[in-house]
């Protein structure tokens, strides 16, 4: 997977900015819950008054408050307020917010630094919760708030009176007893009455309470849809990046990969056979597009969630951590007892299918087989166990993997619960809210989902890295086969004179040669067969004069230069190469045999048909030349795509023509006609031909006899019957006495 | 093997299980319909149906699964709500305070609730995983059974990659719809349901505001589907050009080789790949948009509620926990509403998948058996085609009226150039196919009087595809003759000249041949299958070009092999090499399908027509001359 990280790096920019995206989107992501937990908190319980330090208060009010204020304190507070009576110069603009200046003086907040002196807005606010409690206390009997002990209020007095009228001293001896009984409520208790008390002062001053409360959750729920938005934007602008990243870099190694193969020679396509390389070039391409935008939005995404949520969470409540972390392993825990139940079964599953799969390809292949020898039965009871393995198998996986869901909604909930319980506690005891506990819960649940798409990626990253482990090592191929730094040039007049000097060949791995010292000479103006058994390495032989392979040993020499000493392109300029199994490209048959030469004219493109035989089933399709031919030429038998192959070579007009056994889906009566069409019109031409029927290579002029890499028999067909033992085994084989006489 | 490797991987990916990241893919990638989606559900549902009880059960536990799933948030609500107004009046200095109680109370009923629901979820699915490996099981029998019953014909126009295509992906579609789809369907309408209700029961007002989220999120997700539709198909068109390009390429990689075609091929290459590029990254985009818009949507929603819920609770109209259960309705309402509309395209996967399942299981089986079988015939191997009339497509016959009379131990060489249609008369001769008219008797018998399996007794076949299974050299050879004593295997094995070979291999006869046989010879594979032919110990033996793919040195084994298997017994030769032909008692030649004349050698040279020409044009001109001496 590493190894081509070199293709991201061009696109680092990218990433980093779809990083700070996520963040983005991870922030945003969070912050709503915090939103929500701040309507129920503020919006609904507080009715929309954010804080305890009262933006208005009456006079008369503040009196009163002030007497649960020792001198200091109520002259620091003071200090902020501006007392508004129908006198003051700016009464008419205050009017309107507080109506009630109407009928007597208020004081108003104009100095807001007092938000920053903590220790006063908690002072001020016990003395707005004593207050209160003193003014309901007084009626309802109200045990936290009834006055100090010694005291007794007469029924129906007030009790505000009676305060003003005790001596300083007992009234601030009352003060501090009260401090400490309020004190154990803690500061977000006191926090929460001292807001209602605002709130009932501002109902006083004839403040619209109401619309507070609405304005609030409007403009909190504005804040909302803004960080919805924002995080909508986040994810699609990082989902727009991811894809332009993850596609590049999937074209990028497709290009990569593509021109690297093409310039793969034989050995390399053996080594990684052709269908792994179409695999790595198109599918192991795709899975990495892939993983790549799942890494950018999935696997960047999750820690930066899941860390910001563990953040969130414990500026909500630091004890409950452990619930989370609970949750987090009973999870991790039980997704890794399924998946070692069920991870060996996987694999044993896909042994099973393709033992399914065997079987049944068996059956099809051998349809008439099987039915000629009445096996029906026995090839029914083979499928049925593969079958019934299959299914077992399948079943047991199955019914693990179907706890999974069920289970870890059950934790989940679970989770919920126990934070409902242990937040309960700590709502009782006013160090939490319960909007914050309800946060909370998101919180966990956020937290959770990342560490199950941690999980995930655990899952994907392997199979992709093996695509990637694929890809890679085609990339890291080195050519066996490559171009001279300082190229040669073949001669003016090219003849096409091929000699073999020694040349021994051995495929890579391989524990013997497939070629051991041939030496010949194949002339221009002749033709020069070769044969042997299957396996005698005569194709390996044809194989090397275009440099397919590279001779291990000795040389291979075109008029006289080595072929290594030219470009690839040069010398496959001079050769005309007609494969085994005609291979034909997708287009018309016109674009296949244009393949040779892009400027052949109609009539060169005829003649060449006409030479190799191919005109007559040309001209009976209706479209004649444009005949579609689909692609790997389904649509045409094999004969009739040899002998296409055939015209195109032609169509190059080489000095070299090399044959490989391209003439064997021929019945005899075209492949004879066809040689003695291409006898006439290639007389100057050097033809190597490989064949397996004698009577294909009779006549030429000379005959190569391979029998096991070795150069066995070299001569006419009449020599070698005479001297080459091997020569008249296989052409005893096919020919019976009297023909061979 | 790797042809049947290209037709798996030519198959277009089947819907949208392998689902990308973003979400969605499923939709995009419309999948195939089914050509007849009623009737195939109804056979569907009929396989089903021996499961009625079983299956019942899984409904209502998954209904009733996810009905107490749905309860939950409401009840937690009550939580909430207890918390919120206990802190309030405690705030207030009014009331109790919190009562512990009845939250402890109210938990514990909770999660006996989930404890249920996961037990009632978990029973479903083991229930259905049961029921869905039992019907996976029993197509996959079907369709085994099938493809022994079928006529030959039919594999004509039906490749195996198809047929093999269908007892894997196309049962695992179905069955993965059973095991997880079916019941999503139950839980996600259940959920919907319940979640509607629920949500009514807190407010009306606000569940009519989250209904009217969905139109707006459906229509939205229209959009960017409709949209990224047409690039998916382009991405979809131009991942096959590319692989179309790769493979052309690389299959024919020596002939772009050889015609300095790199450079072409390079330039066309990055041509396509460009425009795989724009397409997928625009797809993929678009795609990967879906998560944020329903996300978003969802935001909205939420924010709506919190914003409704709260101005609701002020007014006393609801609680607290109310808006609480409230949103995790609304986020629990548009996932079963997006799973629903994937679960409708996933079953039309399946319907589609179902119906080639079906297809393949009510094709047409191979013409009845007769009902009185000729039964205890002594056979000798004498073979009569009467007037014999036939074309693998009625319109078009190819043997026109063939008769001939094949008497015990004689020897048939049957030639013609490639695709003359010679195996055809093999094929009717085995009742592969039966003839449009005429007959052909087999002892005095029409062969449509024999039981398949009787007439088949009769015959022996090597071909010259070597066609040998995954299984030991042994149990190959005894594949001849399943209930055949060692003895007689290994009698066999020495006539078909293995017992010379198999010595030298590893573990002897109780080498298992690999999956691709590729570890044992071409020449030892056709041995091996001569071998079994013997076994079989046939009246009649079919040869069809058993020696063309081996060397000349295996092939002297091979026909001395031959040799033994053909004495005393009706034999008929396909064969290309004349040298084979030449000694038969009676030469068929074949040319475009029609049987064009017979004889043996010497009549046949003497009539100078397609035969002496066939046979002449393997020598060339210099030979005629020879020729003429024979």
């Amino acid at each position: 997977m590493l190894k081509l990280i070199g293709y991201l790096k061009p696109y680092t920019v990218f990433i980093l900015v779809a990083i700070a995206l996520l963040f983005v989107q991870a922030l945003t992501e969070l912050a709503l819950p915090d939103y929500m937990s701040r309507i129920v908190n503020v919006g609904i319980q507080q009715g929309g008054v954010e804080d305890a330090i009262p933006q208005a208060i009456s006079q008369e009010t503040f009196n009163d408050v002030s007497l649960f204020l020792s001198r200091e304190h109520k002259e620091a507070i003071l200090g902020y307020y501006e007392l508004i009576t129908q006198e003051s110069s700016n009464y008419r603009e205050y009017l309107e917010r507080y109506p009630a200046l109407e009928t007597e003086p208020v004081y108003v907040l104009v100095n807001d630094t007092i938000e920053n002196n903590e220790e006063l807005k908690l002072t001020f606010g016990k003395a707005l919760m004593a207050y209160s409690g003193v003014k309901t206390g007084g009626g309802q009997g109200n045990e936290n708030f009834s006055p100090p002990s010694g005291i007794t209020i007469p029924e129906g007095a007030d009790p505000f009176k009676i305060m003003r009228l005790l001596p300083e001293s007992i009234r601030l001896q009352m003060l501090s007893d009260m401090d400490k009984m309020v004190d154990v409520l803690g500061e977000s208790m006191i926090k929460q009455s001292a807001v209602l008390v605002v709130k009932e002062e501002y109902q006083k001053l004839g403040m619209d309470t109401d619309s507070i409360q609405s304005r609030y959750v409007f403009r909190i729920g504005l804040m909302m849809v803004l960080m919805a938005l924002l995080s909508t934007a986040a994810t699609i602008m990082v989902a727009f990046i991811a894809s332009k990243i993850a596609a590049a870099v999937a074209r990028n190694l497709r290009k990569d990969v593509f021109t690297k193969i093409e310039n793969f020679s034989n050995v390399e396509f053996a080594k990684f056979s052709t269908a792994s390389l179409i695999t790595r070039t198109t599918n192991d391409i795709t899975q990495i597009q892939l993983v790549i935008v799942m890494i950018i939005r999935m696997v960047f995404y999750a820690p930066i969630m899941g860390v910001g949520g563990v953040f969130r969470a414990i500026e909500k409540s630091v004890s409950m951590s452990w619930i989370i972390a609970l949750a987090v392993i009973i999870l991790l825990g039980m997704i890794g007892i399924v998946f070692a139940i069920a991870l060996p079964k996987f694999k044993k599953i896909q042994k099973l299918i393709d033992r399914l799969n065997l079987v049944t390809r068996e059956n099809l292949s051998g349809l008439m087989v099987v039915r000629a020898f009445n096996t029906q039965k026995f090839e029914e009871k083979r499928f049925r166990e593969a079958n019934e393995d299959v299914t077992k198998t399948n079943l047991f996986v199955n019914r693990v993997m179907v706890s999974m869901m069920p289970i870890m909604m059950l934790v989940m909930n679970g989770i919920v619960l126990l934070i409902v319980w242990v937040g309960a506690k700590q709502i009782a005891e006013s160090s939490l809210q319960v909007g914050d506990m309800m946060a909370y819960i998101q919180y966990a649940m956020q937290i959770i989902i990342s560490f199950l798409m941690l999980t995930m990626i655990f899952i994907f990253i392997p199979r992709a890295s093996v695509s990637a482990n694929r890809v890679h090592e085609v990339l890291k191929v080195d050519p066996e086969i490559t171009d001279p730094d300082n190229p040669k040039q073949f001669p003016k007049d090219f003849k096409g004179e091929v000699e073999f000097r020694n040349v021994c060949y051995r495929f890579p791995g391989a524990e013997e040669n497939i070629l051991n010292h041939i030496s010949f000479t194949a002339k221009p103006g002749e033709t020069t067969a070769i044969i042997g058994s299957t396996g005698s390495g005569k194709s390996t032989l044809l194989n090397m004069i275009p440099r397919f392979y590279d001779v291990c040993d000795g040389q291979v020499l075109l008029d006289g230069v080595d072929i290594r000493e030219v470009r690839q392109h040069d010398l496959r300029d001079h050769i005309g190469y007609v494969p085994q199994k005609g291979v034909l490209f997708s287009g018309t048959i016109e674009s296949n045999l244009k393949y040779a030469d892009d400027d052949a004219t109609l009539d060169e493109i005829k003649k060449a048909a006409e030479i190799a035989q191919a005109t007559e089933f040309i001209e009976t399709n209706e479209e004649k030349y444009q005949t579609p031919i689909s692609q790997g030429g389904i649509n045409v038998s094999g004969g009739q795509k040899q002998r296409l192959s055939i015209a195109r070579a032609l169509l190059k007009r080489p000095e070299i023509f090399l044959f490989d056994d391209s003439f064997s889906a021929l019945d005899f009566k075209t492949d004879a006609a066809l040689r003695r069409k291409l006898k006439q019109e290639t007389g100057k031409s050097t033809m190597i031909i490989v064949g397996q029927r004698i009577a294909t290579i009779k006549n030429a002029e000379q005959i190569l006899v391979l029998d096991e890499g070795k150069l066995v028999g070299k001569g006419r067909h009449d020599e070698l019957m005479k001297t080459c033992q091997t020569y008249q085994e296989i052409a005893r084989s096919q020919l019976s006495e009297e023909e061979l006489s | 093997m790797s042809q049947d490797n290209q037709t798996t991987r030519r198959q277009p990916p089947r819907g949208g299980r392998h689902g990308g990241p973003g979400g969605g893919p499923g939709i995009m990638a419309g999948g195939e319909k089914p050509k007849n989606f009623k009737a195939t559900l109804r056979k569907l549902v009929k396989e089903l149906s021996q499961f009625k009880v079983r299956i019942i059960m899984v409904f209502i536990f998954a209904a009733l699964s996810a009905f107490l799933m749905i309860l939950g948030p409401k009840i937690l609500g009550n939580i909430t709500t207890e918390l919120f107004e206990g802190l309030m009046n405690k705030i207030r200095g009014t009331g109790e305070g919190i009562n512990f109680d009845s939250i402890k109370q109210t938990i514990l009923f909770l999660l006996g609730l989930y404890v249920g629901s996961t037990l009632l979820a978990y029973t479903q699915g083991w229930i259905m995983s049961g029921v869905s490996a039992k019907i996976t099981y029993r197509l996959r029998e079907q369709i085994s059974l099938k493809i022994n019953n079928l006529p030959l014909k039919y594999f004509d126009k039906t490749s195996q990659g198809e047929v093999l295509s269908r007892v894997t992906n196309d049962v695992d579609t179905i069955s993965r719809t059973l095991n997880q789809s079916l019941t999503q369907m139950i839980t996600s309408l259940t959920t919907v349901i319940g979640v509607i209700f629920m949500m009514f029961s807190i407010s009306w007002q606000m569940t009519l505001v989250a209904l009217l989220i969905l139109p707006l999120s459906a229509s939205l997700i229209a959009l960017v589907v409709k949209q990224s539709q047409k690039y998916f198909k382009k991405q979809q068109d131009y991942l096959g050009h590319v692989n179309g390009h790769v493979e052309e390429m690389y299959g024919g990689h020596v002939v772009v080789k050889a015609f300095n075609g790199e450079a072409d091929s390079i330039k066309k290459f990055n041509g396509i790949n460009d425009v795989l590029y724009d397409s997928a990254w625009k797809s993929q985009f678009l795609s990967g948009m879906m998560m944020p818009i329903m996300m978003f949507v969802g935001n909205i929603g939420y924010v709506l509620i919190s914003i409704l819920g709260g101005w609701f609770a002020v007014k006393r109209i609801i609680t607290v926990g109310d808006i609480q259960a409230f949103i995790v309705y609304v986020r629990q309402f548009t996932q079963p509403v997006a799973q629903i509309a994937n679960i409708m395209n996933i079953f039309q996967q399946t319907a589609a998948a179902a119906e080639r399942v079906f297809e393949f299981i009510e094709e047409d089986e191979e013409v009845a058996e007769t009902h009185n079988p000729v039964k205890n015939v002594e056979h000798n191997g004498n073979v009569e085609f009467k007037h014999v009339q036939f074309g693998y497509d009625p319109e078009k016959i190819i043997i026109k009226d063939f008769s001939c009379q094949v008497n015990k131990g004689h020897n048939i060489a049957i030639v013609g150039p490639t695709g003359a249609g010679k195996t055809t008369m093999v094929k009717l001769l085995m009742r592969f196919y039966d003839v449009n008219s005429g007959e052909i008797l087999l002892d005095g018998h029409n062969i449509k009087d024999y039981s398949r399996y009787d007439l088949r007794e009769n015959f022996g076949m090597v071909l010259q595809d070597t066609w040998l299974y995954n299984g030991s050299i042994w149990d190959n050879i005894k594949y001849g003759r399943l209930d055949a004593t060692d003895e007689e295997v290994l009698a066999a094995a020495k006539a078909a000249h293995v017992d010379a070979f198999v010595h030298m291999l590893p573990d002897g006869y109780d080498l298992l041949l690999n999956e691709e046989t590729t570890n044992v010879s071409q020449g030892q594979k056709q041995l091996i299958t001569i071998a079994r032919a013997i076994l079989a110990d046939p009246k009649v033996l079919i040869l069809d070009e058993a020696t063309s793919s081996v060397d000349t040195r295996t092939e002297v084994q091979i026909q001395k092999a031959m040799a033994n298997l053909m004495k005393n017994r009706t034999s008929f030769v396909i064969a290309h090499r004349l040298s084979t032909i030449r000694d038969a008692d009676l030469i068929l030649v074949m040319n475009e399908g029609d049987i064009v004349e017979q004889g043996n050698h010497k009549e046949l040279l003497e009539r100078d027509g397609f035969y002496a020409e066939l046979y002449k044009s393997q020598f060339e001109e210099d030979f005629v001359e020879t020729e003429g001496l024979i």
